[in-house]
């Protein structure tokens, strides 16, 4: 860059972020989640939580074996031997075999417990933020390139095609939100992690489409946009070579916006069964599983999944309005 | 005022003619043949027929769009599929326990967002009100779910303060036994963001030119917030909430959910499980209905309260 050029919206941008320590911390965590759940996906990190390598419902290391599981255990282990099983002459054949394999040892205590099971929570908990990260980022991702994609032709055509998707955007802003989560899910029918991504993505492009809208219609008449035109610039050309790079922090605030909400979203939906399927972990089924657990004095499942969320989600949400501050020129 | 109202009802017809469609749309033609879902695993061709036959969805799709239209307009749903409980039953049932938790969470929600939202504004930009709103960030970082679990085993099942689910006949019996505790967790979700708008409604009339000629003439600053900044702050509140209580309706379909309360909410739960389509379309219509009535009310309160907005 050179001394003569004045710096962009998005090197004054960062220059802002970068003065913003709580901005700063809160990039790291959500840079670290990233970090995770790349690794998670890459088969890295993870990749062998559904092994068995505790006992079941093992308490955190922190707090170590208690003594009543335990004994507990100790009561179930040899059982006498019972001369009318029909089963005995079978069983004796198949260990002779060789075909029983012994269990391996499994551990008493794991660093932040296990599930009924016996999955390490850790590992779990990774997993399944990479469902729930997944989820949120796709969903936000496809929402807003709707979002936009609408909002650009509504605003930069205007007339008809601007009353059209306004009458859409009336029809989509009338039913609340998580009622119309809940409607396509009913219709759909079916569970998977692209079905949530659809449905998210395909209810939550109102938001967007409102702003971006706005923006179309205040740039399209700017010189920069005339001088295109001038110049033999397709339409296309103009709105998203031209305009979109003026108005594209907009859509990023607004993506950043939604993966929030879509991951609260992703573990209720899952919460309640409409979400992943039977088999795929994510927050929300560990919150599922967590409820029950609960009752029996099993804290840890639902104390891992439950923070590591509001991890995230306070550092995605103070990322976020430290982001709208740092895009605002009016604020400066 | 009445001119505004008929124009504004006038301008609703497309717009419900759309949910209309949409709704249709997702239930008779993405939704796929629904005499599969009601006939079952083990059915005959004949059977199938004869459901198609009663439901009407052998018929052509004009035909079927103008049977759904009927039915929104006589309020004749016909019966549940799951249940044979006529739809407009469920409906009329289910209000009355969804009310029962919503009015008394409405009303201290937006009393208690008004007092903290005021007393925050005495002390902007102090360290106080910064960590208000931190605190109501991570806040509003947990889960609703989490808030319900550990509120439902901590005071109602380890404390034993509430009962841990259930509902009764007589309103008083759930106001005072039942419906206390899905308040209190209700107010603990919706506070820190009730809170965080409410402020910037504050503060957006904190800066106003009248604040500085209060303060200037000398009055307390107890009495420009207070009186001053309240009045004018009222009228973004009030439109707001007026226009959020429909979507409230269907909001507290966890709270419902999880203390047993049969309302509104939890029966779109039921309904989504069981693949009640009757149900399911008729609430979707009627919210959405309902959701459009209270913003044009919230629109002409604005009015009401505020004389400068002139209606156009």
């Amino acid at each position: 860059m050179t001394d003569t050029l004045s710096p962009g919206l998005w090197t004054l941008a960062w220059r802002r972020l970068r003065t913003d320590r709580v901005a700063m911390a809160s990039l790291g965590v959500v840079l670290a989640f990233l970090a995770l759940l790349a690794l998670a996906g890459m088969g890295l990190v993870a990749a062998d939580w559904e092994r068995e390598v505790g006992v079941n419902y093992a308490p955190p290391s922190f707090i170590g074996a208690a003594g009543a599981d335990a004994a507990v255990q100790a009561t179930q282990a040899p059982l006498p031997p019972n001369p009318f099983d029909p089963l005995a002459a079978d069983i004796a054949a198949l260990g002779q075999a060789g075909a029983v394999v012994p269990p391996a040892a499994k551990r008493a205590t794991l660093p932040f417990g296990a599930d009924k099971w016996g999955h390490d929570i850790v590992r779990k908990t990774i997993k399944g933020g990479q469902t729930s990260i997944v989820v949120g980022l796709g969903a936000a991702l496809l929402a807003v390139v709707l979002g936009t994609l609408f909002g650009a032709l509504a605003g930069f055509y205007g007339g008809v095609v601007d009353d059209v998707f306004n009458w859409f955007y009336s029809i989509f802003t009338s039913i609340p939100s998580i009622l119309m989560i809940l409607t396509v899910a009913a219709v759909l029918q079916q569970k998977g992690v692209a079905t949530i991504v659809l449905i998210l993505g395909l209810t939550g492009w109102t938001g967007p489409f409102r702003l971006i809208r706005a923006e179309y219609i205040k740039h399209k008449g700017r010189e920069y946009v005339l001088a295109a035109h001038a110049i033999g610039a397709s339409n296309w050309r103009k709105m998203f070579a031209h305009i979109f790079p003026n108005v594209s922090h907009v859509a990023l605030v607004q993506l950043s916006i939604l993966v929030v909400g879509f991951i609260k979203a992703e573990v209720i939906l899952s919460f309640l069964g409409f979400g992943v399927p039977v088999g795929t972990v994510s927050w929300g089924s560990m919150l599922n599983e967590a409820q029950n657990e609960l009752i029996l004095g099993k804290w840890w499942q639902l104390a891992a999944a439950a923070s590591a969320m509001a991890l995230l989600v306070t550092a995605f949400s103070l990322l976020t309005d430290a982001l709208r501050d740092a895009l605002d020129p009016k604020l400066t | 005022m009445t001119a505004f109202f008929l124009r504004r009802l006038w301008q609703m017809v497309p717009t419900m003619a759309g949910v209309l469609l949409l709704v249709f749309f997702l239930f008779n033609w993405v939704g796929g043949d629904p005499a599969y879902l009601l006939a079952g695993k083990m059915s005959d061709a004949a059977q199938i027929a004869n459901i198609r036959t009663q439901l009407g969805v052998d018929q052509p799709y004009p035909v079927q769009l103008w049977l759904f239209v009927k039915q929104i307009a006589t309020f004749d749903f016909g019966n549940s599929w799951a249940t044979g409980e006529p739809v407009a039953s469920i409906i009329t049932s289910r209000l009355g326990p969804s009310l029962t938790v919503l009015i008394p969470l409405t009303i201290l929600e937006t009393g208690i967002g008004i007092a903290l939202a005021l007393a925050l504004a005495f002390v902007r930009g102090s360290w106080i009100d910064r960590s208000v709103m931190v605190a109501c960030t991570v806040g509003m970082s947990v889960s609703i779910l989490v808030y319900i679990i550990a509120f439902q085993y901590g005071l109602a099942y380890k404390l034993g303060w509430f009962p841990v689910q259930g509902w009764g006949d007589s309103l008083r019996q759930n106001l005072l036994q039942y419906a206390p505790l899905p308040i209190l967790i209700g107010l603990a979700v919706s506070l820190a963001p009730t809170l965080r708008l409410f402020r910037s409604f504050v503060l957006d009339e904190a800066s106003q030119d009248y604040v500085r000629t209060a303060r200037a003439k000398g009055l307390s600053e107890a009495r420009i917030v207070w009186v001053h900044v309240l009045r004018n702050a009222a009228i973004p509140i009030i439109t707001h909430v007026m226009a959020n209580l429909p979507a409230l309706l269907i909001g507290a379909f966890l709270l419902e959910r999880f203390f047993g309360i049969p309302g509104i909410g939890r029966e779109v739960i039921l309904a989504v499980e069981r693949s009640d389509f009757p149900v399911i379309k008729a609430i979707t219509v009627y919210v959405a209905a309902a959701t459009m009535l209270f913003n044009l009310l919230a629109d002409m309160l604005y009015q009401a309260v505020d004389p400068r907005v002139q209606l156009a």
